[in-house]
């Protein structure tokens, strides 16, 4: 970790290795240096603010994709106890780009579903990057409808560019496996509450997403196409930084700009620098915000959940008459 | 001399010399069969040579399906924002309301189809490649509402390349409203068949279009979640023949029929009664 800095991190970075540097070498010769450490460490964290207020959106997006961001299963070890994987579609086989199983929060049985990514190469293989394949999406199916059998919400977690776009996903139905979970989702009769903790890309997001509450970090974006792939197709260029840059303002993908189109209901704050560098405290956070919806959501009967649900998505949209 | 002389005349020509302005003729994409656009037109746009399935309006599907006389254009007042503020947006949609009328990507209707009442909608391809934006999702939305209201059995003719990317993440959410008011429609038992033309790709496929009651596709639609094209770039090598072809759907069992245009209407009529428990070839007056 650590070592895959973010362009704009630079500086952090740099300060964060002198801090270091310095720590190491008082150490080593015994000197205390705590009071010429403050000021440094002051400027730190002031360095840390002020990047991490001002992220365009093409940095935010960077920010989500950043392999030092927690993932599903980091949640799952740091907010949750009990948990036991569950594997695999019963058609085909499993697919390790979308994780999930039994989980407590807070001593309560929840389902815990979620894209899963890679932080290193053999990892990302393994994971295909967190891009699942429609047998990923109807493992998702069968734990959900699992988790409606025994009465149990459903907590997602979205994380991923997209869904693949392979020969086997195709050839095995990728379309009908996102719809199908969009359909079943809109019935399911149980809380579902998602968090989009990096990046939410197109219907593959969208096949975790039809939730009761829908939650997003600070810091993450969620988009009906990558930046890349809308500059490509608008502008002929998906590779430039400056086009990117223009596609990923114009899309409207970041947490605030979801929450004023009335898509999301919470933006969950990140710690300073981002939730990578802080796993634990972006935990706690995400932790407590899914503990009182899921509080919230558990006191309604599940038609009045499952009515409320449909209504939320049928209002969605912006239109003249 | 000849006692016989013919008389010479002048000989005017009988009528003006037929102009045929070359707009008339039109070629098959498929097989370059050449033939008067009229003769195509009243053959349903299929080719008379080879049996090639071209694009076709959505008014056009609708006369296709519905009983003559008894279209009525339903949701016509709803209209496309910029809610995002996109880059030539308003400029794209002006285009297309322009060539390809003020219906958006779908036209929504209501009709009798062998003289059962149903809701039915066509995607335009005509209009912005028929990308599904906050309007298409409504008007869908509204249709599946009145055919819940009125337990109409609903029609979807699906031709478009996924959601509209001019309106962002609203975009994306059409998914979620159009599947989720289909979930509806499935609680009530009331018949949803899906018409898959070419292409439906994207957040269309991905959405309303593979969840019918029943699939249809016409031969040779191109259908997929990723088009063609991203996977070749996805995957940096040709697509087998026939990939992602209605044929090749029906082959992994992803649709129930691949129906010629000719077919189509029938086809539809026997599904509907079947799911609505009506006798053969009666209309919903005589159940």
């Amino acid at each position: 970790m650590g070592t895959s800095a973010l362009e704009f991190e630079k500086p952090i970075v740099e300060l964060e290795r002198q801090i270091e540097e310095m720590r190491r070498s008082s150490a080593e010769q015994s000197i205390n240096i705590t009071a010429e450490l403050a000021p440094l460490e002051h400027r730190l964290a002031e360095l840390r603010r002020e990047v991490y207020r001002n992220l365009t959106p093409v940095q935010k997006v960077q920010v989500a994709r950043n392999s030092r961001r927690p993932f599903t299963l980091d949640y799952v070890k740091l907010c949750f106890t009990d948990f036991i994987e569950l594997h695999g579609d019963r058609a085909f086989r499993d697919d390790a780009a979308i994780v999930g199983g039994w989980a407590r929060l807070e001593g309560e049985t929840v389902m815990i579903i979620g894209h899963q990514r890679g932080r290193d190469t053999k990892e990302n293989i393994h994971r295909n990057f967190g891009m699942p394949h429609p047998e990923g999406y109807r493992k998702a199916l069968r734990l959900m409808k699992l988790a409606e059998k025994f009465h149990v919400p459903v907590l997602t977690f979205i994380d991923t560019p997209g869904a693949w776009a392979g020969l086997g996903a195709e050839e095995r139905g990728q379309s009908e496996a996102i719809a199908r979970n969009l359909f079943a989702m809109s019935e399911l009769q149980v809380p579902i509450v998602a968090t989009v903790i990096g990046e939410g890309g197109s219907g593959g997001a969208l096949a975790l997403g039809v939730a009761d509450r829908i939650l997003m970090f600070e810091h993450s974006v969620y988009s009906v196409i990558t930046v890349e792939g809308c500059a490509a197709i608008l502008w002929k260029d998906g590779k430039s930084p400056e086009m990117r840059e223009k596609a990923a303002s114009a899309l409207r993908i970041t947490a605030p700009d979801l929450l004023e189109l009335g898509i999301i209901d919470e933006i969950l704050p990140e710690p300073e620098g981002g939730a990578h560098a802080d796993h634990a405290a972006a935990a706690a956070t995400l932790a407590k915000h899914v503990g009182e919806q899921l509080d919230e959501l558990r006191k309604l009967k599940p038609e009045k959940l499952v009515r409320r649900r449909r209504e939320k998505f049928m209002k969605m949209g912006q239109f003249e008459e | 001399m000849a006692w016989f002389r013919k008389e010479k005349k002048v000989r005017e020509p009988r009528r003006e010399r037929l102009e045929i302005p070359p707009d008339v003729w039109e070629k098959c994409e498929a097989c370059g069969h050449t033939d008067i656009r009229e003769k195509l037109v009243r053959n349903w746009h299929v080719c008379p040579s080879c049996e090639f399935h071209r694009r076709m309006r959505a008014h056009e599907y609708a006369a296709l399906l519905l009983d003559e006389g008894s279209i009525e254009e339903t949701e016509v007042d709803l209209k496309s924002t910029d809610p995002l503020q996109f880059p030539d947006y308003p400029a794209r949609l002006k285009k297309a309301l322009g060539t390809a009328g003020d219906s958006d990507a779908i036209l929504t209707a209501t009709g009798t189809m062998e003289r059962m009442p149903v809701n039915l909608g066509v995607m335009d391809f005509a209009f912005m490649g028929g990308s599904m934006g906050s309007v298409v999702g409504e008007k869908i939305a509204r249709l599946a509402q009145r055919s819940l209201e009125k337990k109409f059995p609903l029609i979807i003719v699906s031709a478009s390349g996924g959601a509209r990317m001019q309106e962002g993440v609203l975009s994306l959410m059409q998914m979620a409203k159009t599947s989720a008011v289909l979930s509806q429609l499935h609680d009530r038992a009331i018949p949803y068949v899906s018409i898959l033309t070419n292409p439906t790709t994207g957040g269309v496929s991905a959405s309303f279009a593979m969840l019918g009651d029943a699939i249809l596709a016409e031969p040779g639609a191109v259908i997929g979640f990723a088009g063609p094209r991203v996977i070749r770039q996805t995957l940096g090598q040709d697509l087998p023949e026939g990939f992602q072809t209605a044929e090749f759907l029906l082959e992994r069992g992803m649709v129930d029929h691949v129906s010629h245009r000719h077919q189509l209407k029938q086809t539809v009529g026997r599904l509907l009664r079947h799911m609505s428990l009506k006798p053969v070839a009666s209309g919903w007056d005589t159940a």
